[in-house]
């Protein structure tokens, strides 16, 4: 059914219509967020959010405004439910996602609300597609309680200088360490890899240091296997936001600036590592 | 049985190890059947080959410098060979700034074919780089099954769009199911789809166009223009054949018999391609 043929009956149904001129400013958000199969997306008249979790102790969500959309339209004040997303993913790029510019696929996201399917309708060089993803009921994503005034250590970060050393970090490390202080080493990655330890140090003053606000020396393990999905955020990021919390939480923010210069947030929250045996 | 060949234009040298290349992506064994005019290389729809069939005609005129066969006899002056295309088109690669290639047929400790490319020097004396490929010689009561296979009663006929987009498309069809239905009609429309628990997904391409075929093609009316013809195909096997495609053809197109068969035809300036996908239920 090309675009232009859908009837006004259908349309008046839709809960929900987003629709874009170029896909890849939602897939290449996305992308940043694929490490299981279940999103659960969240639309609101603000915009989209869909979250990805994994073994209750990372999630992450992708913030779409809906200025980002050339439409955004939304009958409900909330509205709610869980798709696949490698699926999601391959309809979005179903024309291969090029790159080149000039060309890109149009797209017009619909959705009849509970019990229906997620309907895309996707066109590129006049050849359209039409993809029914089923939908199931949405999980409530877990509240990690992540709140700024519970913040301890915070540091702005240009990505460029983040990606470097996430490039380098021995990923036979179980974990990495994050060190965040008010004095020396101020801001510190380690890892502790059959080769041996590494500590990457950050000077407060560097000029990749956009914002440095610490209030007290934090010490916390993350699971590398854990932090490892949020580098395909920082790989499209252009400025990365750290901080942590009282109970050693952290929480990573990526700010993504789309192929039309719009931004968008990634944001990822990650579990301490409890050391085991310890009481 | 002798056949010795030889190759001196560097385009035409490109060319055929382009063929070669595309063949040997389409299919790991293949025979190879040499006239005095013309090359095949073949695949038959055996159940071995998951039904797939492939015939591929090259006129020996538009690649060869000198082209000399003499077959098993007078009367049936052919050779037909098996060999691994890759082996074939690897030997070719390898040889692509030669001066000369010879490509002939040789007796080492087996059948072989031999490819010897005359490489360039800066000094007078010549540098030859050998390759011989096995073949197996196929006995003349075998060749019935790499005939040129008839061309099916389909019931619709149309022009591909861009192999490219229709790659793209299949491909992700690809990650998302094990089989895809091709439709089409007699108004230049073409739908692929896929369905699955997860998602149903079809792609919808217009102004197509469909090919001429003279009388004898398909017997639609005008009526039943708009009637879809399928067949539901293994994605792999379709994107096994976009796959090999490394330039546009000329032509490209593809006929359906409802529920039986996918043909798809390449025509290039000097080389045709023909490959069948068997429709599964």
């Amino acid at each position: 059914m090309p675009l232009s043929t859908q009837s006004q009956a259908d349309e008046a149904q839709y809960v929900l219509v987003a629709s874009l001129d170029n896909a890849r400013n939602i897939s290449n958000i996305l992308k940043a967020i694929t490490f299981k199969d279940h999103a659960i997306f969240n639309a609101t008249p603000n915009g989209l959010k869909v979250t990805v979790e994994d073994s209750k102790c990372l999630q992450a969500n992708a913030f779409i405004q809906a200025d980002i959309f050339q439409e955004f339209t939304i009958k409900e004040d909330s509205v709610g439910f869980q798709v696949n997303l490698t699926v999601l993913l391959d309809c979005l790029t179903i024309f291969g996602g090029s790159t080149v510019p000039g060309v890109s696929t149009a797209l017009r996201m619909c959705y009849m609300g509970y019990g229906h399917p997620l309907t895309l309708f996707l066109e590129e060089g006049g050849v359209v597609t039409v993809c029914k993803i089923n939908t199931q009921e949405p999980e409530e994503p877990i509240d990690f309680d992540f709140c700024s005034s519970n913040v301890t250590n915070k540091v702005i970060l240009q990505s460029e200088s983040l990606k470097e050393a996430f490039s380098e970090l021995d990923m036979t490390s179980e974990v990495l360490q994050v060190t965040m202080s008010p004095s020396q080493p101020y801001f510190r990655l380690s890892t502790f890899g059959n080769s041996g330890n590494a500590h990457y140090d950050y000077p407060k003053d560097s000029d990749m240091m956009e914002l440095f606000q610490c209030t007290k020396t934090q010490t916390n393990r993350y699971k590398m296997s854990l932090l490892k999905p949020s580098t395909k955020a920082l790989a499209l990021s252009c400025k990365v936001s750290v901080r942590t919390d009282s109970r050693g939480f952290l929480s990573l923010q990526y700010l993504v600036r789309n192929d039309d210069g719009q931004i968008c947030f990634v944001e990822y929250y990650c579990c301490p590592d409890e050391e085991v045996g310890e009481d | 049985m002798k056949f010795r060949s030889k190759i001196i234009d560097i385009g035409c040298l490109n060319n055929f190890t382009r063929v070669v290349t595309t063949i040997s992506k389409l299919t790991k064994t293949c025979v190879l059947r040499l006239t005095p005019d013309n090359l095949y290389f073949v695949l038959s729809g055996k159940v071995a080959n998951g039904g797939v069939g492939m015939w591929c005609e090259l006129s020996q005129a538009n690649f060869f410098d000198e082209f000399q066969l003499e077959g098993v006899s007078v009367k049936a002056n052919e050779v037909c060979l098996e060999l691994a295309p890759e082996n074939l088109s690897r030997a070719l690669r390898t040889a692509q700034n030669a001066k000369a290639v010879k490509i002939k047929l040789t007796k080492k400790h087996c059948p072989c074919l031999t490819v010897a490319a005359e490489l360039p020097t800066m000094s007078s004396m010549s540098r030859v780089v050998t390759h011989d490929i096995p073949v197996d010689v196929i006995p003349r009561r075998l060749w019935n099954d790499f005939q040129e296979p008839s061309m099916p009663d389909f019931d619709v006929s149309i022009y591909m769009p861009p192999l490219k987009i229709m790659k793209n498309v299949v491909d992700r069809m690809k990650n998302l199911s094990n089989f895809l239905v091709i439709e089409a009609n007699m108004n230049g429309e073409m739908n692929l789809k896929i369905e699955t628990d997860l998602v149903s997904v079809t792609t919808h391409f217009k102004d197509l166009g469909n090919p001429p075929w003279g009388g004898d093609g398909s017997q639609h009316s005008q009526g039943d223009q708009e009637t879809m013809v399928q067949a539901r195909v293994d994605v792999r096997k379709l994107q096994q054949f976009l796959m090999g495609q490394q330039f546009n053809p000329s032509k490209a197109m593809c006929n359906i018999v409802q529920n039986s068969i996918l043909h798809l035809i390449l025509l290039y300036e000097d080389v045709s391609l023909q490959y069948f996908i068997p429709a599964v239920a």
